[in-house]
């Protein structure tokens, strides 16, 4: 079965900014949440997927299709929404509509006239006279009811209030009710992503620090907090993210949980007080620490 | 398919720990009876607003404890198994309880004393119930 996006050893050198041996794999039928800071590189990376900024090295595909080579016939398969989304201030929502469903065949004019309702947008109004979360939630609203087999979405949720997000959410959820497409969404809130992703990419400065499915992730991680005698001596313990030691209290994260970590502590006398699960927010900033500090080494 | 399940961001525990509980629960009340067909992994999914792969895991976990049973290309059954309601209920009594034993074991209490700590809480439940039925009467 051929994949919906598929990166590899993709470089992109700008004089301010690079991307350095992005691989990335988006099945069919899977949402990926592509996290990273601010100018980390999430934006560039779409942009080389829907062929508007070209590679410098390594390949693109599309379900199958080549980019840049190819994008002509991937293009009628892939929406694309960003923040930044160039709808005419002076036009109506009806009219954006009109527009693009004499582009595109597939458009759902019932899914159209659906999400309108949804997403509470009234279709005689003027973009300028919109609302910020409308106006993000009308451009979505024109790409999802085109049907793409794969969405590519730059930041749906950011600046939105939270019954907006909550609405584009269920939205790509409902996309995935259909095992034949799939969904790559970027964002700097895990939590928009923590919920409704199969596969989470951390990117950082460029590069992609860590790309797994996310039950792995969130499975992984974890934050031991114990006791420690007076006399304690902290043991080498393999995959440790973190430790801190002030008084009889210490904790320590993990990125490859094992109950012998905890064997071995309690052997030197620590009386465990909890083992707990930490949320993709925590795993991600120690993974974006720990990522940096190896780069300054 | 619209749901009824209660999930929490901030319950603090895995999100496929909370589906498990969620389908356990419906077993162990009856509202889903041995035999009943569960929806697919991807119904539950896109009406949760849950990852497939956080479904996938929950389903599978359940398969391995004997709760349902997974036919290919069929779909997922509650496992034919008498009494599974008040079996589970059991289960999870004994889960409080094991780990209610493990706190105790942590303040270094011995079997002796967790067990006096058990029946002075059982004997001031039973007051603590006289005294509501008489408060109701009054």
């Amino acid at each position: 079965m051929t994949d919906a996006i598929r990166l590899s050893g993709v470089n992109k050198h700008y004089s301010h900014f690079e991307l350095n041996d992005i691989d990335l794999t988006l099945e069919k039928g899977s949402i990926m949440g592509f996290i990273g800071p601010n100018g980390a590189g999430k934006s560039t990376t779409m942009r080389i997927i829907m062929g508007l900024v070209a590679a410098d090295s390594g390949t693109v595909e599309v379900l199958g299709h080549r980019i840049p080579e190819q994008q002509v016939a991937a293009k009628w398969n892939i929406g694309f929404a960003s923040e930044d989304m160039n709808l005419y201030k002076s036009a109506t929502v009806n009219w954006h509509i009109d527009f693009i469903k004499s582009i595109y065949p597939s458009w759902d004019d019932d899914y159209a006239q659906l999400l309108l309702k949804r997403f509470d947008i009234r279709p005689d109004q003027r973009v300028k006279g919109l609302s910020h979360g409308q106006r993000v939630k009308a451009g979505l609203l024109l790409v999802l009811a085109r049907r793409p087999k794969v969405l590519l979405l730059d930041e749906p949720t950011t600046g939105l209030d939270p019954v907006a997000r909550t609405e584009v959410l269920n939205e790509l959820m409902d996309v995935l009710a259909d095992e034949d497409r799939a969904v790559l969404f970027s964002s700097h809130n895990t939590r928009d992503v923590e919920q409704i992703s199969d596969k989470i990419t951390f990117l950082d400065r460029g590069r992609i620090i860590d790309s797994r499915d996310k039950e792995t992730f969130l499975d992984s991680w974890r934050r031991i907090r114990f006791e420690a005698p007076a006399d304690f001596d902290m043991p080498e313990l393999p995959a440790i993210a973190s430790s801190q030691h002030n008084g009889r209290l210490a904790t320590v994260t993990t990125a490859d949980f094992d109950p012998e970590i905890t064997e071995r502590l309690t052997r030197r006398g620590a009386v465990i007080q909890s083992i707990d699960n930490m949320t993709l927010e925590e795993i991600f900033v120690s993974e974006v620490m720990s990522s940096r500090e190896g780069e300054a080494a | 398919m619209e749901s009824d399940f209660v999930l929490s961001q901030s319950d603090g525990r895995p999100m496929y720990l909370q589906i498990i509980d969620q389908i356990r629960l419906r077993i162990a009340v009856g509202d889903w009876e041995p035999g009943f067909k569960l929806p697919s992994i991807r119904e539950l999914a896109v009406a949760t607003r849950v990852s497939v792969i956080t479904v996938k895991r929950a389903y599978h976990e359940l398969e391995t404890e004997g709760v349902i049973v997974t036919q290919q290309g069929k779909g997922s059954f509650v496992a034919q198994i008498d009494d599974l309601g008040l079996r589970l209920r059991e289960e999870e009594l004994e889960q409080h309880l094991r780990d209610a034993i493990e706190v105790a074991r942590s303040l270094g209490l011995d079997a002796e004393e967790i067990k006096k700590r058990l029946d002075e809480l059982m004997d001031d439940q039973t007051t603590h119930d006289k005294t509501t039925r008489t408060q109701n009467v009054r």
